[in-house]
């Protein structure tokens, strides 16, 4: 009886590590992603950035009142004439950074969200506040479904979506490519719009991908000589050239596939049409019912006698 | 009358004890905390940063505290799937601690979560994502939280035929003395209840086992996606931890943690309650716990070696340190328990069931914060604020199990169970299903 017991269990146990097992094996080997080059993008040569930070105060000046930004205020300058942000937060979704080696080796280096191919934080919010863009490839966020669960920047491997920590009623803060102020108004981003030396340039990502390469080609020497995103996290639509080393500048060094390809394969098979928790919960109740008759006689039994 | 609820027994004694003050006074601590955080915002109550945008609430609360929670679950399989109906006894008091777990994990996520008043979208298909692992585990967890109310729901009724509406009476007068119903009116109030009740009794026992199967489904889906829920970090989870098996192996964790629970909660309500232990369940519940852990251990390490990270484990850096101490916990309390003679020792088991709940636990902390790296300038230690809103929320729990055994017959019966005594050494070589108990 009770050899007959455990053999049952390890059967059990058996059985859900198999069907487990066999969601996981498959789901290492790895899935080109369908990369859509038509997408809208930016590519940012840091060789090109002379640091004036016009982009990022023309992202405030354009993107300030959507979403209930409010520009950061330092307590002496209540008229909010002063904002000098160290990090993208939640009231800033570009800045330009300087990565000093030394006194002739430097770079300037700006941030803003990459909108990835397969981007992460749209696979794991839970209420589709996160969404991309089929057409423009933009990755937008919404504050009217956001429960503020912070999954989205768990996710991010290039910690992007930042939260509002100081508000009561926060929302999660980050570049949706002038979705709904410039690229509308002017078919143009603001940053790249008003860049004063051409660092960044507005396109689709086949036309940016020809730019950087070109501009690899003709300057050997200038650039390393590799486009990051290009092929980072199965491809972002915010491209980098950089003459200094990436993970340098904070761009850390990634490997080619998405991190959502891998974890959604796992959970896809897992939960495949419903099929394995309907069959779990079925089987469950076959053997939970035969057992409690199997007692029931078994206990009158022992109240009869 | 008593059919099979005389199973259980109602503890007799004071609520209002020193302990009871004790924790009722971190609980107002942790919610003025709570209550600064809705009117501050999270960042004036707590350290989490975008780069570690989750801290000890989700590392705790949610993701260890329901492993916690899981006796419940673990019992139910135990008794119901494996047919092991001898450990029926325990059932109650495990299914209260996760009744507490789960609906204080709830909690803690309401007080967590950044724009809450949105939440209502869960129940919006428009916006379900399924991909989400995050979806997967509200709707489980929220559904699970249902189930354990319905399969708490006897006790309830029992308590409600058996009232005398004593206590209501005594409230009543405290409140104000015009508030006391006369006895008419109170006698025939009383009547309808315990008529509804022994209404409704014997129906939900009937499909009652429908719910409790339930109850063993959803923890398996939810534990596993707690598990799935960190597979997205690919790029910030220490290799140690990142693992496709993510998934299965915080579903056996959290069996083996479920089991570990229900030994130590029972050893410390035999203390604390002074009632004797129940050497017999819990011995044939210890011998369980190491296969589970031996398996947990083998994919684990099995894992490591597939992908070629022993040697990062056996470094004792920062990460391979964190990772030792949870493995050595974990195996040393398994060691222990396959001893015939340590698994008779209440010490033992006490001993044992710490180590491995406290090697389960950190598993998962490492796998939430502390295997969790965004990159550079990033740190994360939890405020004192964020550790008192977490100690409130355990306080509760605590502070609701003492006063429901009290209220509701939860606690095994020992003379219903011939627990203790001579005749302990005949019993624990008995089949199941001759052990003269109830359902």
């Amino acid at each position: 009886m009770k050899s007959q017991s455990r053999r049952d269990f390890f059967k059990m146990l058996g059985l859900g590590g198999a069907t487990l097992l066999a969601s996981s094996v498959p789901a290492m080997a790895n899935e080109k992603v369908g990369v859509n080059n038509e997408a809208l993008g930016m590519l940012y040569d840091a060789t090109m950035c002379v640091g004036c930070k016009a982009c990022m105060a023309t992202c405030k000046r354009v993107n300030g009142d959507y979403g209930s930004l409010s520009y950061e205020r330092a307590s002496f300058d209540t008229d909010g004439l002063w904002d000098a942000p160290q990090d993208l937060s939640g009231s800033t979704r570009t800045l330009i950074k300087l990565y000093k080696e030394s006194d002739s080796r430097w770079s300037y280096v700006k941030y803003s969200c990459m909108h990835c191919q397969k981007p992460s934080c749209v696979s794991v919010c839970p209420v589709s506040a996160m969404t991309k863009d089929k057409v423009t490839g933009v990755v937008d966020y919404n504050k009217d479904t956001c429960i503020g669960c912070r999954y989205c920047q768990v996710a991010c491997s290039f910690t992007i979506p930042k939260f509002q920590w100081e508000k009561t009623l926060p929302q999660i803060v980050k570049c949706d490519l002038c979705k709904n102020t410039n690229l509308r108004e002017k078919g143009i981003t603001a940053c790249a719009e008003v860049c004063p030396v051409g660092a960044i340039t507005f396109g689709k990502r086949k036309e940016l991908l020809e730019i950087a390469h070109t501009r690899l080609q003709d300057n050997p020497g200038r650039y390393i000589h590799h486009v990051y995103g290009e092929h980072e996290l199965g491809g972002t639509n915010h491209l980098y050239l950089s003459a200094l080393a990436f993970d340098k500048l904070g761009l850390p060094t990634l490997p080619d596939n998405a991190p959502a390809e891998f974890s959604e394969k796992i959970q896809h098979t897992i939960y495949k049409g419903f099929v394995a928790p309907v069959a779990l919960y079925s089987a469950l109740c076959f053997i939970a019912l035969k057992n409690q008759k199997e007692q029931e006689k078994n206990g009158h039994k022992e109240d009869g006698e | 009358m008593a059919g099979h609820h005389d199973e259980f027994i109602r503890l007799e004694g004071k609520i209002f004890t020193k302990s009871f003050f004790v924790l009722l006074t971190l609980v107002i601590v942790g919610f003025y905390y709570i209550g600064v955080r809705y009117v501050k915002g999270i960042g004036a109550v707590s350290n989490m940063s975008d780069g570690y945008p989750w801290g000890i609430w989700i590392a705790y609360d949610v993701a260890t505290g329901t492993a916690i929670a899981c006796g419940g679950y673990a019992m139910a399989i135990l008794i119901y799937i494996r047919n092991h109906w001898k450990f029926h006894p325990l059932i109650r008091s495990a299914l209260l601690t996760s009744l507490f777990g789960y609906c204080l994990a709830g909690f803690s996520v309401m007080v967590d979560l950044g724009r809450y008043w949105n939440s209502y979208g869960f129940f919006m298909p428009a916006r379900w994502q399924i991909n989400s692992a995050m979806f997967e585990v509200a709707l489980c967890v929220m559904a699970y939280s249902t189930v354990l109310v319905i399969e708490f729901l006897p006790a309830v009724l029992w308590s409600l035929e058996n009232s005398r509406g004593e206590t209501l009476r005594k409230v009543s007068a405290w409140l104000h003395p015009r508030l006391v119903p006369d006895e008419a009116k109170l006698a025939s109030g009383l009547e309808w209840v315990r008529a509804a009740a022994a209404w409704l009794r014997p129906r939900l026992d009937k499909v009652l086992v429908f719910f409790i199967v339930l109850g063993i489904t959803l923890p398996t889906m939810h534990q596993s996606s707690l598990g799935s829920l960190l597979l997205i970090a690919a790029t910030k989870l220490n290799p140690l931890w990142h693992t496709g098996f993510l998934p299965l192996l915080f579903l056996i964790n959290c069996i083996y943690i479920g089991y570990s629970i229900v030994i130590m909660e029972s050893i410390i309500s035999s203390y604390a309650f002074k009632r004797e232990i129940e050497y017999n369940e819990l011995a044939g519940l210890s011998r369980i716990i190491p296969w589970l852990t031996v398996i947990w251990l083998s994919v684990r390490v099995g894992d490591l070696v597939h992908r070629g990270q022993i040697g990062n484990a056996l470094k004792f850096d920062f990460y391979s340190c964190f990772f030792l101490l949870e493995f050595c916990l974990v195996a040393g309390g398994s060691m222990i328990l396959f001893s015939r003679r340590m698994r008779r020792s209440p010490r033992w088991l006490f001993v044992t069931a710490t180590m491995i709940i406290l090697g389960g636990a950190l598993y998962r902390f490492n796998v939430y914060l502390i295997g969790f790296n965004p990159g550079q300038g990033w740190h994360y230690f939890p405020s004192f604020a964020e550790v008192m809103i977490t100690v409130g929320v355990i306080a509760l729990e605590i502070l609701g199990y003492q006063v429901l055994v009290k209220v509701f017959p939860v606690l095994p019966n020992p003379h219903k169970n011939g627990v203790g005594g001579q005749n302990t050494a005949e019993q624990i070589g008995l089949p199941s299903g001759a052990v003269p108990q109830g359902k």
